[in-house]
């Protein structure tokens, strides 16, 4: 017996460092190696980094929460396809919390010597500490709400990457252009489930519904823009996500309407504004098992 | 098809016959014996329910995995075993089985899958072990099978190994690092590989001597080895692995016995292989329940698809 797959087996104790074969962003290598890191001219070193983080916290909880769907999913598709998003937007994450603890080293808490930035950025921040959107973090509820919530923040980063391909930053424009073709799937698929759902069966059509009607008062805040956005927006850097209002709904307008859906009244404007570090209870549970193994053991690299 | 309903069995026979002596391959439209077709619908679908349920034991992890590299490489790991299931309920359909009715036959507990999925993960280093342990003898077991008498399956085979090969690689990469960690690590790593070792030798099945299936499924090609032939060889295999590893294979017996050219070890516990069959196993009823409750859970969104599907074919037809 001598194929390719026995010499594979057979060489697994060999060393086998430079392996062209591990997945991307599994890997060893410095996932922004080659890219010019430098800060650009007229930015804060402090503010590029909270904006990584914003953009890489949005990123990386909603990745969490689709993770949750693993073995739980309505059909072995949708299994790939849920893990698939998660995958994609965990790679966006740990690009942006790379570029945030590069460019602010003072950020991360440097626990063991080589703990990577995202790693100590993603376990040893606490829920405060933490600038994703609500929307976010609140839990996946059914099938049709975790769609909805997908397609609402899909439209919503779809739009911001999209403009933020021209940041005068090479390596957020860099996660962008990457970003922008990932997300336009993801929005896809999502449109494709909340179109199925509300115009499937009656009751596939209450619980989208349903589901709608929970997401919706998380939507407000994606619209509303920090000082740092604003500053950021202003050097040419970042995006105000003031400007996107009016792509989403548009994007939004054309789904519910195919989806045999009522578009929701205008939201209630939530007290609650992620990217200043307040938010729901929600994402202490989130982070409490997400961060539980890592900080059992501060002292070890994984 | 109008061949086929002319030509006498006793011919068709000869013909399949002959296919498989010289090992070419069967295809779904070629005749082939009932017993032929009903064996492997059961091996396929049985392996396609290892990869569906084997998603869960490391998929408990994925919310916890401590670095986000770690959570990558098992997410891509957990996707590619639900990518797995899929070609290989696909292989069987090509064999007149449906995948709805062999979910249900599982969830019936009807349709068996890997015991080893009944063995809980209690610490990271679990995922580790079963990337290097239970790949690894899942490749032991699957390599053969890429030359199978049965195209699909053995096409499907083909993919799977490779994917394997490189879950196995990422798995042992852990280990080697968790054993150049803390002490607390390569603790961890100890304990799991004790925990492991000995279903993963059970993961080749029953001793020849009480392997009823074995014989025809060899004769018929869709079988290569006998259980023990491949259980041997992955002792051979583990065990320079352990030692590059610095781990202790927990089995005192275990030695290099230079006159057979094999490494002799320990008796199975055979009792207990019975017992996790039976579904008198760890988790057994724990990993079904799960399956079930995902299945149930998601049954108005794929009604909603099939309704959804049906309004659209109706309009384009009155379009």
């Amino acid at each position: 017996m001598t194929t390719d797959h026995d010499s594979a087996y057979d060489s697994l104790a060999d060393e086998h460092g430079g392996d062209a074969r591990w997945a991307f962003g599994t890997g060893f290598d410095d996932p922004l190696s080659g890219v010019d890191t430098a800060i650009p001219g007229g930015v804060e070193a402090a503010d590029l980094a909270v904006y990584c983080l914003m953009l890489a916290d949005d990123a990386l909880v909603m990745s969490q929460r689709l993770t949750e769907w693993c073995t739980n999913a309505p059909e072995l598709e949708e299994e790939v396809a849920l893990a698939n998003i998660g995958l994609d937007l965990l790679g966006q994450a740990r690009l942006l919390l790379a570029r945030a603890g590069a460019a602010d080293p003072s950020i991360p808490q440097r626990l063991a010597a080589d703990l990577p930035h995202e790693d100590a950025l993603a376990y040893f921040r606490r829920a405060a500490e933490y600038r994703n959107v609500t929307l976010v973090e609140v839990d996946n509820g059914d099938f049709a709400r975790s769609a909805v919530r997908l397609l609402a923040f899909s439209t919503w980063r779809l739009a911001l990457l999209d403009r933020l391909t021209s940041s005068r930053d090479p390596v957020l424009a860099a996660v962008a252009a990457k970003g922008v073709k990932e997300v336009t799937y993801h929005r896809d698929y999502a449109a494709r489930w909340v179109v199925r759902l509300g115009d499937g069966t009656d009751l596939s059509h209450d619980r989208v519904a349903a589901g709608l009607a929970a997401t919706w008062p998380y939507v407000g805040e994606l619209f509303v823009s920090s000082d740092v956005e604003q500053r950021l927006a202003a050097a040419g850097v970042g995006v105000d996500p003031a400007g996107l209002r009016a792509e989403f709904d548009d994007v939004m307008r054309q789904v519910l309407a195919a989806a045999r859906l009522q578009h929701p009244a205008a939201e209630s404007t939530v007290d609650i504004a992620g990217r200043s570090g307040r938010h729901t209870e929600a994402l202490v549970s989130l982070l409490a098992e997400m961060q539980e193994l890592a900080r059992a053991h501060p002292e070890a690299i994984w | 098809m109008t061949a086929t309903a002319v030509t006498p069995e006793t011919e068709l026979q000869r013909h399949f016959e002959d296919t498989i002596e010289h090992d070419r391959r069967i295809e779904p439209r070629d005749w082939m014996p009932e017993a032929y077709r009903k064996s492997l619908v059961r091996q396929i679908a049985q392996h396609a329910h290892s990869e569906i349920i084997g998603m869960q034991p490391e998929g408990k992890w994925l919310t916890r995995a401590p670095s986000l590299r770690r959570k990558a490489i098992l997410l891509a790991k957990v996707q590619d075993e639900a990518g797995h299931g899929m070609y290989l309920y696909s292989a069987a359909e090509t064999l007149g089985a449906d995948r709805a009715d062999l979910t249900q036959l599982l969830i019936d507990g009807k349709q068996k899958y890997s015991s080893i999925f009944n063995y809980p993960t209690l610490t990271f280093a679990d995922v580790g072990v079963i990337g290097w342990l239970v790949d690894g003898a899942a490749i032991v077991n699957q390599v053969p099978l890429c030359r199978s008498s049965f195209g699909p399956y053995a096409r499907a085979m083909v993919r799977i190994c490779k994917e394997e090969s490189f879950h196995q690689r990422q798995g042992y990469e852990l280990l080697a690092h968790l054993m150049g960690g803390t002490p607390a690590q390569r603790a961890m790593v100890q304990d799991a590989t004790n925990r492991w070792w000995w279903p993963s030798l059970m993961m080749f099945g029953p001793p020849d001597a009480d392997s009823p299936n074995t014989q025809q499924s060899m004769a018929w090609r869709i079988k290569r080895h006998t259980n023990d032939e491949l259980r041997q060889r992955f002792v051979d295999m583990s065990v320079p692995q352990a030692e590059a590893l610095g781990v202790t294979l927990p089995d005192p017996a275990l030695r290099w016995n230079s006159e057979r050219e094999h490494h002799d070890f320990g008796e199975i516990d055979w009792m207990e292989f019975k017992r996790v069959v039976s579904g008198q196993g760890p988790c057994n009823a724990e990993r079904i329940a799960h399956r079930k409750a995902a299945h149930d859970d998601g049954e108005w969104v794929r009604e909603a698809a099939v309704a959804y599907a049906a309004k659209q074919a109706a309009r384009g037809a009155a379009a």
